[in-house]
């Protein structure tokens, strides 16, 4: 027995929560599911700490926003795509905003914005530093009041349906039962996020490893720009926890070992005691983590049991500042580093945390592949192109959630025909498979944990802030010795339900796509630019390479790369300035 | 390298009749969650071992169990404060297992959108709704439920009378109530003040002490009481004019 | 699906101080139903003109002991709920601390005038 609806949302988080509301909107006679395979609360959009840009002060405006975007990303962005970004997202915070979010206020009682990383006004709106969470909680909360949306909470999708160039639906699971069925839909949203597991050190949730971008991979759709990997510049050792950037635009220092504001040293611009906008600790967090691996390479570092470590000074803002508008931070350093940030300096490191790449898509979300649409962190527009700069990515999982859920409702309304019976034997193929894999043998001679931890620390190795050539090349073979290996992967459990050992396999493979069409582009783009630094490149070369990588999956798992030219509308590629 | 006992509940439907403990010796890091003590289980040990985790950071709410007895999260205890050990690890109390230590929640999934969740009032025109902080601080900390059910767990009024709404669902009720821009505190009124709603609440109190995010539910249960009895009093003083 | 239903211990309540204080606070119910019904055989006492045998009933061990035990709980049942006055009462402006001081400010007071209106009326 199929189930059936005309929208089927993979992904419970910002960005899908936000495209279910668009669909129903659009049209309340529509049939509108999410498959989550977590709880919609639970998804890592509530991760997100710092804030959400868009124009609301005076003396801002929505070029100023654009430019920033544009030279933030190194000019690897899509100009009209941002131009709609930045127009749209003040009304999408505001949408929020009446539906109950409780952004930080001025004492006046308007909303109140902050500075963040490389922008050049105060036009981050906030959420004290918990701003994903009120966010993730707003957008559920208030999908409740639209009980025609229906939820598979707690289902993982395991492979799109395509029949004769159209997506017509997915195979999914339900966790708790181990229930396989097939959900045919005539269009499908993929919001399903990020896919930072693929490394080792990063802020990402455990559920984050790129099952959206593997699906629309494996069924045909391109990726793109997938070697743009963001290292946040500061995590907690040890955990990875992010410490959010609204610490640096509070007034927070980054200091080596010598106490010494080191980011003078890397063209950010000179010290001074209050924070400067796009200069110092707001620079960009590309530029940041890069200045982090010089220092280390200075011996400037400090060496820990978790790798090496500079430390983020709040000390100066004092309790009332950190407490009222850091208090998460104060909350997370107590509890997982036994420090109080009132008194003492945080270690921090860069940390992996945001895929600027992702499934190829257009300015309304939709993909190459008929019937197929994406928003999010797992979809790249590209606003964000070489680098995003914080607190740009929840307002584009807003706007362009709409978006396409807008695209998607128009689209199916605009079908004639349904499924062919072609669709329901590759739902059956697919059960059948996966009920082969629940019974792969104790007998295997490879765990699932040893193979992902190798997976990642040949990432780390291969592709982290600095990569080359070489380095590139060696994590190419590893991955595919790796992908030979995953094949004989044994599996302990073999129970249907619950089992979140056959869930981590599903999860290894899709990590392993992801991971091999990362190095794929990094291999391929010669020149360095944003968060992809080549050092045997070192500089940006926009003659070959101001242009998407768009990769395509090789029956082989490996990847094909080809390059797709940027939009350019009015901003011309320049140098990125900070701090002068 | 020390080591400590982690003694975890394990339940396969289908095999077991009813829960059994299995032991698990676990490296001793000054660093180490139980959670990191179940992945370290789940990864080396035993891939048969299932529960729910996420963020690792207190904050998706998904890992929540009894550890030593107590409602935590298990991502935000540590195992050096149970040392020597054994620490003792079983699903949340108060719910269905479904498996291991993983529970059945969707008895409050199901009960969280009768209290009406959302804001209920006309946006303004233009621009966003004027709201001081002090009227935000109102709300503030009942906003700040993460949904983990520790105060379901905490909770014997719930164990004993499974209708009980709860407390993370009333506190999120009063969220809204208590929000300067909403307009729906009648329309939630039916459900909060009903004998399964804020009535049932004998404050014990647990609740608060169980939240992990200091949302103090038992205070806004009894804040609710207050509020629904002087409004029952108007209703019968005034039956017609009292009603907005 | 075949969940497993957790089952209550019949001492669950013993488990923690907080469930035994719960479990006390429910019982006093019983107490303070006592305490009614002792009333009211006081006022019917002083109606019928039967006040002394009221008081020499009164006077018995047994009822001493259980008036003793009523008056306990109903102190434990005031204190409880006294303590959590301050978070059901939230007045702008205003401490919790202060609620939970009216409170019991207002229970001397009250006291007093009973004990007046009693002891030397």
């Amino acid at each position: 027995m199929a189930q059936f609806h005309n929208v089927v949302i993979v992904g419970g988080g910002g960005a899908g929560l936000r495209a279910a509301v668009a669909v129903a909107e659009a049209n309340p006679l529509l049939s509108v599911a999410i498959v989550s395979k977590v709880y919609p609360m639970r998804s890592h959009t509530v991760s997100a700490e710092g804030g959400a840009a868009a124009v609301i002060a005076e003396d801002d405006s929505l070029d100023e926003h654009a430019y920033d975007t544009v030279s933030g990303g190194d000019w690897l962005v899509e100009q009209d795509a941002v131009e709609a970004f930045v127009q749209e997202a003040p009304r999408e915070l505001l949408r929020l905003e009446h539906q109950g979010c409780p952004w930080s206020r001025k004492p006046d009682g308007h909303i109140a914005v902050r500075a963040f990383g490389g922008m050049k006004k105060k036009r981050t709106w906030f959420a004290a530093d918990k701003t994903g969470f009120h966010l993730l909680h707003t957008l559920f909360q208030s999908a409740l009041s639209y009980p025609d949306i229906v939820r598979y909470d707690e289902w993982f999708v395991t492979k799109l349906l395509v029949d004769d160039g159209r997506v017509h639906g997915v195979v999914a699971i339900e966790l708790a039962t181990g229930r396989i069925e097939t959900i045919i839909a005539n269009a499908v949203i993929v919001c399903s996020g990020g896919c930072g597991r693929v490394f080792p050190f990063t802020t990402n949730a455990n559920i984050k490893t790129g099952d959206g971008m593997a699906l629309a991979y494996q069924a045909g759709a391109p990726l793109k720009d997938m070697e743009f990997v963001q290292y946040h510049p500061t995590g907690l050792p040890f955990t990875g926890i992010l410490i959010t950037e609204a610490t640096r635009a509070e007034g927070g220092w980054l200091l080596n070992k010598d106490g010494y504001r080191y980011l003078q040293d890397y063209d950010l611009g000179k010290p001074t005691p209050e924070p400067v906008l796009r200069s110092m600790e707001l620079g960009p967090r590309d530029r940041l983590s890069q200045a982090f691996m010089h220092e280390h390479a200075k011996g400037r570092t400090i060496e820990t049991p978790y790798g090496p470590i500079v430390h983020l000074d709040l000390r100066h803002l004092g309790a009332s500042v950190i407490d009222s508008k850091l208090p998460f931070v104060r909350e997370l350093c107590s509890k997982y580093q036994n420090i109080d940030p009132v008194k003492e300096l945080i270690p921090v490191r860069p940390v992996v945390h945001y895929m600027m790449g992702g499934i190829h898509t257009d300015i309304d979300g939709a993909t190459p592949l008929e019937g197929l649409y994406a928003a999010g962190e797992v979809a790249c527009v590209s606003i964000n192109g070489a680098n995003r700069l914080g607190s740009n990515s929840l307002p584009e999982l807003l706007v362009f959630g709409a978006r396409a859920g807008k695209a998607a409702a128009e689209y199916v309304q605009s079908l004639q025909t349904g499924p062919r019976s072609v669709v329901y034997k590759q739902g059956d193929d697919e059960e059948r498979r996966l009920r082969h894999e629940l019974g792969r043998h104790d007998d295997g001679t490879e765990r699932i944990a040893d193979i992902r931890t190798e997976m990642q620390s040949t990432m780390e190795e291969g592709a982290g802030i600095y990569r080359d050539g070489n380095s590139l090349e060696k994590a190419a073979v590893k991955l595919h010795e790796l992908r030979e290996r995953f094949e004989r992967a044994a599996i302990d459990d073999h129970s249907s339900t619950f089992n979140t050992e056959i869930v981590a396999m599903l999860e290894l493979s899709c990590m392993l796509d992801v991971a091999q069409s990362i190095v794929a582009c990094a291999l391929q783009r010669t020149e360095s630019r944003g968060a992809h630094q080549r050092t045997d490149h070192p500089m940006r070369d926009d003659e070959k390479f101001l242009a998407h990588s768009l990769v395509h999956r090789q029956p082989d798992g490996s990847g094909r790369v080809g390059y797709l030219p940027v939009t350019i509308t009015r901003w011309p590629p320049g140098e990125r300035v900070y701090g002068r | 390298m020390s080591t400590i006992t982690m003694e975890v509940t394990r339940y396969r439907p289908g095999e077991d009749s009813e829960p059994t403990v299995q032991s698990y010796e676990v490296p001793l890091r000054k660093e180490w969650a139980v959670l990191d003590g179940l992945n370290h289980i789940k990864d080396h040990l035993d891939g048969t071992l299932s529960y729910r985790w996420s963020c690792r950071m207190g904050i998706c709410g998904s890992c929540g169990m009894t550890v030593n007895g107590r409602p935590v999260l298990s991502c935000a205890s540590f195992l050096v404060d149970y040392a020597p050990g054994p620490v003792r690890v079983e699903p949340l109390r108060n719910f269905p297992v479904i498996r291991d230590l993983v529970v059945d929640i969707s008895d409050f999934m199901e009960k969280l959108p009768r209290v009406k969740p959302w804001l209920i009032a006309d946006p303004p025109e233009e621009g966003e709704f004027l709201q001081t902080p002090e009227e935000m601080d109102e709300y503030k900390k009942y906003s700040m439920c993460i949904n983990c059910m520790l105060c379901y767990s905490a909770c014997p009024v719930y164990a004993l009378e499974p209708e009980f709404l709860g407390p993370a669902a009333i506190a999120l009720g009063q969220r809204y109530n208590l929000d300067s821009r909403d307009h729906g505190a009648e329309d939630r009124r039916d459900v909060l003040a009903s004998a399964e709603g804020a009535w049932a609440c004998t404050f014990v109190g647990e609740c608060s002490t169980a939240c992990p995010k200091g949302v103090d539910p038992a205070g806004a249960i009894q804040r609710y009481k207050l509020t629904a009895a002087v409004a029952a009093m108007k209703d019968f003083l005034m039956p017609r004019g009292a009603r907005r | 699906m075949t969940a497993y239903r957790q089952h209550i211990p019949l001492f669950w309540w013993l488990r923690q101080w907080s469930y035994l204080v719960f479990v006390l606070r429910e019982l006093s119910s019983v107490f303070v139903a006592w305490f009614v019904v002792y009333l009211l055989m006081l006022v019917s006492a002083i109606g019928d003109g039967t006040y002394a045998d009221f008081q020499a009933w009164s006077g018995h061990g047994w009822v001493l002991v259980l008036n003793v035990v009523a008056l306990a709980f109903l102190l434990l049942h005031a204190v409880t709920w006294f303590a959590l006055a301050p978070r059901a009462m939230v007045v702008p402006h205003v401490p919790p601390w202060v609620v939970l001081v009216a409170h019991y400010l207002a229970w001397i007071v009250l006291s007093a005038g009973v004990a007046w209106v009693v002891l030397l009326r």
